[in-house]
């Protein structure tokens, strides 16, 4: 058993799924499982993590901590570290998780094993697995020396716990006095609403440069938006300027491991594979039957996007209506 | 203004990676290394930085094996003035690197303003510019679309969650990490590649810069290739039918719908 140290993440207001499997990851193998919560009227928030497996909530409010800097979010998680002294400190691999963590490290002095596909707890310790080579090969972390294990996690690799609704967790409330903070935030511009990031969402439909025009990616989301899915796109279409490259799946954009990943049109260049093979269903509409996006495909279908997309959106309606 | 960019070798994205034989690493034989794609937009924004602020200098550091004085080369052939080789091993990780590289320059007169890229593309750790920044006590601004330069300070766009963009000003020395779309990266001109192959390239030992396997925190092991595989089922029919069998095969088979 160990002590594990959550961080929570919440947006606008809302916990994040990914805070949920790093809970149920800790508190089913058996770990004190503390949860610490960072930002400005964000009390409400606590009950829910304890459903999820937080048996301690550390609650940061704050009006310096309405918008995550790594500055004053390191400062609070780190005297809190000194305080409770973890063997296990875990993020998600979210933009913040990935800005913020190493520099909780660095004031540790510990090393951070990032965006890890596979944890899991053996005699107190934390055992992570992480990709290298975007995915092309993935290596055992070990952690040498003293002090506490660091990591981030890629969202849906551990999985959603059910949440126990009959559950409390003791909340602590965290003395937060920021000194130092010299970045300042002063404007968030939203990005479209209603539809998932990719690198979050548990299913991604994208295309590629077949798809000929940004209009056309009309077709994805519609679909996407029947099953609740995020939209990606290969380079070839971020490039064409069909889609912004923060939707760019691949080597030198996200990398998703959704539970389902459809591939409208897209080859299957190994930079593309790189950051999509690890979902673990794959689906590749492709008129090439040769195509390599068929050799990780675990349902292929030769034929022609125009054709099959707008079909396919049809059907999956008629499924969740049923 | 003195700019400095951390600029890291990797193996081009097209190489298919091999173990070696104990499974304790890659193969490295054959690889074509390249400079990391992020850091060609953070020596590119040097480049303009530079040519904005008359009498600057941008030093690029690498940290690795003899072979990263070629990728060094490469930044010097854009236009760097000057180029600095940390001797560190190839198994060193982001916290052996990052140290070594702010106590490297830590040893420069001073500081404006070091780029790195948002993440390397070999370990994709998106560690090692927080880790500098820290090292020097500065602060960072990471995944960076867009930087406005005034005097003392820089104000950011960077990408955050869902699409959002966060406006972040941060007082300068900083240390600022680039996403794609920051600037178009310029190519190297014969002539230029030329005179970058004659320029000095300053070396630093580990142990000059008070780094030794100490400061190593994390270690790689039981390397994997990803499993391969099984063949997939192709789905026949006219894209009615085809698109029916899909959608009834993700919810009855796959169960993931
Ligand atoms: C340094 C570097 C980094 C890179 N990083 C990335 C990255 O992060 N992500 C990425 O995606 N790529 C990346 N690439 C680019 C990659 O090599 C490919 O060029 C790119 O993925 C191709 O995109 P595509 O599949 O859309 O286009 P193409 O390769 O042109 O493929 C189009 C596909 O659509 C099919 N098609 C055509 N019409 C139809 C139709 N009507 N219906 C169905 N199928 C149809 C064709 O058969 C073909 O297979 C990178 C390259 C380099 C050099
Ligand atoms: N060995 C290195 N030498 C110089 N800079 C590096 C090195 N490793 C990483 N960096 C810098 O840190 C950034 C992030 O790398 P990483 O933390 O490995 O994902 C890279 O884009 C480089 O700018």
């Amino acid at each position: 058993m160990a002590k594990v140290l959550v961080i929570a993440e919440q947006r606008d207001g809302r916990l994040k799924k990914t805070t949920f499997e790093l809970l149920g990851a800790s508190a089913s193998a058996g770990n004190e499982t503390h949860a610490i919560l960072l930002g400005d009227g964000i009390q409400g928030l606590a009950a829910e993590l304890a459903h999820y497996g937080a048996q301690t909530v550390h609650v940061a409010n704050d009006p310096g901590l309405k918008h995550y800097t790594a500055e004053a979010y390191a400062q609070v998680i780190v005297s809190l570290a000194h305080a409770l002294q973890p063997e296990v400190i875990v993020a998600t691999h979210s933009p913040t998780g990935r800005d913020l963590m190493p520099k909780v490290a660095a004031r540790l002095g510990v090393g951070l094993a990032s965006d890890c596909v596979a944890a899991s707890f053996e005699a107190g310790k934390l055992k992570v697995r992480r990709p290298l080579y975007a995915g092309k090969a993935t290596a055992e972390v070990e952690f040498v020396g003293a002090g506490p294990q660091l990591a981030t996690v890629r969202a849906n690799a551990l999985g959603i716990p059910k949440p126990d609704t009959s559950k409390s967790a003791s909340i602590q409330n965290v003395t937060v006095a920021l000194s130092g903070v010299k970045t300042t935030v002063s404007e968030v511009v939203q990005g479209q609403a209603g539809r998932p990031d990719v690198t979050e969402a548990s299913i991604v439909i994208s295309g590629g440069r077949s798809l000929k025009n940004a209009e056309n990616f009309k077709i994805l989301e519609e679909t996407a938006d029947v099953i609740g899915a995020a939209v990606g796109a290969s380079r070839a279409a971020v490039d064409a300027g069909f889609r912004p490259h923060r939707d760019q799946v691949g080597q030198t954009g996200k990398v998703v491991s959704p539970n389902l990943y459809i591939a409208c049109g897209i080859s299957g260049a190994i930079q593309h594979l790189a950051g999509m093979r690890s979902s673990k269903v794959i689906v590749a509409i492709n008129t090439d039957p040769e195509a390599p996006i068929f050799q990780v495909a675990d349902y292929g279908i030769v034929g022609d996007l125009f054709a099959v997309a707008p079909a396919l959106k049809d059907e999956l309606k008629k499924l969740k209506e049923h | 203004m003195n700019i400095y960019v951390c600029i890291k070798q990797v193996p081009d994205t097209e190489t298919k990676i091999k173990l070696n034989t104990d499974s304790s690493g890659i193969d490295t034989t054959g690889i074509k290394w390249i400079m990391s794609p992020y850091d060609e937009f953070a020596v590119e924004e040097a480049l303009r930085l530079r040519e904005k602020n008359p009498g600057s200098t941008v030093t690029v550091v690498s940290a690795g094996p003899l072979r990263v004085v070629e990728t060094l080369r490469t930044a010097l052939a854009m236009g760097a003035d000057n180029a600095i080789h940390i001797d560190s091993p190839e198994s060193a990780d982001s916290y052996r690197v990052a140290k070594a590289i702010a106590a490297a320059l830590k040893k420069e007169p001073q500081i404006d303003i070091v780029f790195a890229g948002k993440e390397a593309i070999d370990d994709g750790a998106a560690q090692v510019s927080q880790l500098v920044a820290e090292g020097l006590g500065i602060p960072y601004v990471t995944v960076v679309l867009n930087a406005e330069y005034s005097a003392g300070s820089v104000k950011c766009r960077r990408e955050v969650e869902g699409g959002a963009i966060e406006v972040v000003t941060t007082p300068l020395p900083a240390l600022i990490a680039a996403q794609k779309g920051l600037n178009e990266p310029r190519y190297a001109s014969l002539p230029n590649i030329m005179k970058a192959k004659k320029k000095e390239v300053k070396v630093l030992k580990e142990a000059d810069l008070g780094v030794s396997d100490a400061d190593q925190k994390i270690r790689y092991k039981n390397f994997q290739l990803p499993p391969p595989k099984q063949a997939g089922k192709k789905i026949a029919g006219d894209p009615a039918t085809q698109a029916k069998e899909l959608a009834r095969l993700l919810r009855e088979e796959a169960k993931v719908i």
